[in-house]
């Protein structure tokens, strides 16, 4: 009968714990929701610097001059990465990093911007399928990719952080395998083998299906830190309260723009485009308004020719 | 060569293997306490104490073992009931109250086997009630229900896999961890071989068992 009764009690718990992790995700959305009127004239390419074509940008190609001739530039984003592609569930606009780089485009070539989100396991076939003209989503450049698909230069240079309670001790991961506290991460994700690397004990790995579920588990102090790219963890101390992303980037992720084969055309006006941004300091802009509020760091000079 | 993998990271497995031996043994230690306890109450309990049992036995049995699991690792942390925040232990805990439910019923139905004409004998040589479960009953029960709880433990060792999904770091998850790491299938072979050398092992000393307990009938 105890037993019984601290099992009720338990559930009760349960259920309070869903409903304050329900508040916290509605009280998150609320700063991002401010966030959104500063880049809203950003983000239309009639207020962007990079809206009127300059000189050194490319005018013609066959591929320019169909997505010209359809007025729009399909991007396949994603709608769940916050500070990178997120779809604000209140007003239906596509934030972030990411999104804006769309929009840049999108404005240099003088069409509007369309975006289909796509997840990581529907980038490359929807560039192959032809149903987006680029993506743009948290896409690691590396050689496997290389052979499928093009990739621009280098947008954002990702890396694997720690994410951890805004009154952890614990500032870098050299710190948690010091302390040797069980760090969490993803089954099956490279994130857990370079925490191996990096001297995490094989025992102190905790490891789940989902990053959520990972985020989950440090909230309730099954584990010390959850440790993967920093752009995913971006996400998870946006949706949560009282989490923080902390250290320096202990692996390289280099984010690129992919194009399908044979668009030679697009792949050099967007690296043009990219270009651009560097040097009239709209990169610098675009960083500081999705990501510097999740690093607090300065921006860094953007990695393009890596 | 293949078995290579397996081979290269043995030491993984071995861990794991003796992980999985020691969360089925411990679970099923505590099941069969569960058990006598619940099905006991639920055969000579008072209205409430009975319908209480009744209630844990439908519960645990009919949902699903995997949300269970999920369940005790959040209530059970650090940060909400502060228990345990080894994913070994949350597994401990939820499979023996899981397969708990399933041995209550077994030994219930071995109860339910034993002729009424033995507890009545022995209440009326002066034996009081709990003298008669415990000295009379239970014993002819238990070694009716050696078949049913042998189904149920062999059922626990390959339920036992599931606490892979909190991080336990048993069979399974050693077998995942190695098959992601090296790009690779096979260690999920070695993975399936090892339950399946625990349920062998487990069938052949259950039927030793059965046989020597089979004078009684």
């Amino acid at each position: 009968m105890r037993r019984l009764a601290a099992l009720l009690v338990a559930g009760g718990m349960l259920l309070a714990a869903c409903t304050s992790g329900g508040g916290a995700t509605g009280a998150a959305s609320s700063p991002s929701a401010a966030g959104s009127p500063a880049m809203s004239p950003a983000g239309s390419p009639a207020g962007s610097p990079a809206a009127a074509p300059t000189a050194s940008l490319p005018a013609e190609g066959p591929t320019l001059d169909t997505i010209r001739s359809a007025g729009k530039l399909v991007c396949g984003v994603k709608f769940d990465v916050i500070a990178f592609g997120f779809r604000n569930p209140t007003s239906g606009d596509v934030e972030g990093f990411d999104a804006d780089l769309c929009r840049e485009i999108a404005g240099a070539l003088g069409v509007e911007p369309e975006f289909v989100e796509a997840i990581s396991a529907n980038r490359i076939p929807f560039l192959q399928e032809d149903r987006v003209d680029i993506i743009i989503s948290t896409m690691t450049r590396n050689e496997e990719r290389l052979g499928q698909i093009d990739f621009s230069k280098i947008y954002y240079l990702a890396g694997q952080k720690i994410l951890v309670k805004s009154d952890s001790p614990h500032q870098t991961v050299d710190d948690l395998v010091t302390a040797g506290v069980p760090v969490c991460s993803g089954q099956g994700s490279t994130s857990e083998t370079n925490l191996r690397d990096r001297g995490v004990e094989e025992a102190n790995l905790v490891l789940f299906a989902t990053y959520s579920e990972a985020a989950q588990a440090l909230l309730d102090g099954r584990c010390d830190a959850v440790s993967t790219d920093d752009s995913i963890l971006f996400g998870l101390a946006g949706q949560n309260e009282g989490l923080e992303v902390r250290g320096e980037a202990f692996t390289e992720e280099p984010l690129g723009i992919g194009i399908k084969k044979g668009k030679e055309d697009l792949v050099a006006f967007i690296n043009a485009v990219l270009d651009q941004m560097a040097a009239n300091g709209r990169w610098a802009e675009l960083y500081d308004t999705h990501i510097k509020p999740y690093t607090g760091e300065e921006a860094p000079e953007p990695p393009l020719d890596m | 060569m293949f078995g290579q993998i397996t081979f290269d990271n043995l030491e993984y497995f071995v861990q794991g293997y003796l992980t999985t031996i020691l969360l089925s043994v411990g679970a099923m230690a505590a099941a069969f306490v569960i058990g006598s306890v619940a099905a006991s109450v639920r055969v000579w309990g008072g209205r409430v104490p009975k319908s209480l049992a009744g209630f844990y036995v439908e519960f645990f049995r009919n949902t699903p073992l995997l949300i269970q699991l999920f369940f005790f690792a959040v209530v059970l942390a650090p940060n909400n009931l502060g228990i345990t925040a080894d994913p070994f232990v949350v597994a401990l805990f939820g499979l023996s109250i899981y397969t708990g439910a399933f041995a209550t019923e077994a030994i219930r139905s071995g109860i339910l086997a034993i002729d009424p004409g033995q507890v009545e004998a022995a209440r009326s040589l002066g034996l009081s009630q709990l003298a008669t479960i415990r000295l009379v009953v239970l014993p002819q029960a238990l070694r009716t229900v050696v078949p049913p709880l042998g189904n149920v433990a062999s059922a626990l060792i390959r339920n036992s896999s599931v606490a892979s999904a909190i991080g336990t770091r048993e069979l399974l998850f050693m077998g995942l961890l190695v098959a992601n790491r090296t790009f690779s299938l096979e260690p999920l072979i070695g993975v399936l071989l090892g339950y399946w050398s625990l349920t062998l092992t487990l069938a052949f000393v259950l039927g030793r068992l059965e046989r020597r307990l089979a004078f009684a009938r």
